[in-house]
């Protein structure tokens, strides 16, 4: 009879954290912020057609650092949560918080009782009418949550990157000063960002209903 | 509510009913309830779309009757279906405006989930479907027939559909109405109509369909400048969806009513 080897419990939680982590190193970073209209968000990401900022509905958007096929099934999830629960009670019903439990208490799950960790962090990103009122949650892959301020960033190299965000960054920035702190900062000392490597979209409160505005690299030049 | 995640092989995709059906929150009509009177159900009446030089213009009346009792005033009719299309509906209001609220949300559900917009004929083909899922209710009464327009941004110009009940889809080049005045608001359309109208035109000539409609129909309603409720005028071109003010349609009216009642008034002795 075969025995299976003892694994303590804390080794086994640091071999998925670290596998996890891992994994999402591997990826480009990702920088969301506050600023005069809204929430702005840029990532690093030469891809045209696979995105990483979405949106989920009125005034909430998703963005994912990662693994693409594993945050896109939880971006659609969030999509499908926040659409029935608009179509069951009100529009005004969806919002970020709720949202964020749930991807947190999957990502939890899914950390201690599965074979692999998703070798995600993603954010749920919220405006409300009045400035101040915005909500970032950072969610990470073992379903911790963050509730943040100001500026936050996903990725491998958070930490050197909101370091360079934080000397730049003061409330109620246009767009324009966003976009270029965000490019400062993804690229780092050594590096240079062009248009074309970023994704940028925005939660802009000024604009209708549907608050997410997606900028093509076509128009970075005129924000 | 937890989160909604399925397995790879029975993913519902960009379909929102498909969702609701697997969540159980599918809206269902018990259309077994035989005997009702449909007369007692909420009807809305007359609405119109008539294509212009940028796009489509599209218009319903504000009444809701029920038998032969006005049932309200103000209901709306015409709808933004997303931004660059407009659904505009008659028939038994209940069900009808719970169409619309499904159907809006369906676009913008797959917008969302599969990132870019569904195409026009697309979006038509969906309503063709939800409409044939209605035909039980509409055979015991609770029919729903609406229009849909929009501006196709891959051709460059404004398109629009009829339909019936069975869910069949009429693409009409021209204009289209819907409702139990449609036959008189058609005529005005009909009559009125040219190629290349500019917006005002347009304008002018649903408010004077919905007012010949509104005088021989007592189902639609007319302007009620006593309560300031004007019918719903709306346009859809390259800029997408946008209501046309009550001030506009208000002026476009009253032009029409002076004009009648110098051509209809009583002579003078």
């Amino acid at each position: 009879m075969s025995m299976p080897f003892y694994v303590a419990p804390e080794q086994m939680m640091k071999d998925r954290a670290d596998y996890a982590r891992k994994g999402i190193a591997r990826g480009r970073s990702l920088v969301a912020m506050t600023y005069a209209d809204g929430i702005f968000i840029c990532a690093e990401n030469p891809s045209q057609s696979l995105h990483k900022v979405s949106e989920i509905y009125d005034h909430i958007a998703f963005a994912g650092v990662g693994k693409y096929n594993e945050f896109d099934q939880l971006r659609i999830a969030g999509v499908r949560h926040a659409d029935l629960k608009g179509f069951t009670y009100s529009r005004e019903d969806v919002e970020a918080r709720s949202l964020a439990n749930s991807y947190a208490q999957m990502l939890g799950q899914t950390f201690t009782h599965e074979m692999k960790p998703m070798e995600v962090e993603i954010l749920v990103a919220e405006i409300s009418e009045n400035p101040g009122e915005e909500q970032m949650f950072h969610i990470l892959y073992d379903g911790t949550v963050m509730d943040e301020k100001r500026f936050v960033v996903l990725g491998g190299d958070s930490e050197s990157i909101a370091a360079l965000v934080a000397d730049g960054y003061s409330e109620g920035m246009s767009a324009r000063e966003a976009l270029e702190l965000c490019r400062s900062a993804l690229a780092g000392e050594e590096r240079e960002l062009a248009d074309s490597d970023l994704e940028v979209a925005m939660l802009d409160r000024t604009i209708g209903r549907r608050n997410f505005r997606r900028v093509p690299d076509s128009e970075l030049a005129t924000l | 509510m937890t989160l909604p995640i399925f397995s790879a092989s029975d993913d519902p995709g960009p379909d929102f009913a498909a969702l609701l059906r697997d969540r159980g929150a599918a809206p269902a009509l018990d259309t077994s309830v035989s005997g009702h009177n449909a007369v007692t159900i909420t009807h809305g009446t007359t609405c119109v779309a008539v294509r212009y030089a940028d796009g489509v213009v599209m218009a319903g009346d504000r009444r809701a009757t029920s038998g032969n009792l006005i049932a309200h005033r103000s209901i709306e009719k015409v709808f933004e279906a997303d931004r660059h299309s407009a659904v505009a509906i008659a028939g038994a209001a209940g069900p009808a405006v719970e169409m619309v609220r499904l159907f809006q949300l369906q676009l913008e559900h797959y917008e969302k989930v599969e990132g870019a917009p569904l195409s026009l004929e697309g979006k038509a083909n969906q309503l063709s479907q939800m409409l044939r899922g209605n035909l039980p209710a509409a055979m015991s009464g609770l029919a729903v027939v609406p229009i849909f327009a929009g501006f196709d941004l891959a051709r460059n110009h404004g398109r629009l559909f009829e339909y019936d009940i069975t869910g069949g889809r009429y693409e009409e080049s021209d204009y289209a109405a819907t409702g139990s005045g449609s036959l008189h608001a058609e005529t005005v359309v009909k009559v009125g109509f040219r190629r290349e109208l500019s917006e005002s035109d347009a304008i002018s000539l649903v408010s004077e369909s919905l007012f010949q409609a509104a005088d021989a129909d007592s189902a639609t309603g007319g302007a009620d400048t006593l309560r300031g409720i004007y019918p719903i005028v709306a346009t859809i071109n390259a800029d997408g969806f946008s209501r046309v003010s009550d001030d506009v349609v208000g002026t476009a009216f009253t032009a029409i009513a002076d004009r009648f009642s110098d051509n209809h008034g009583e002579v003078d002795a």
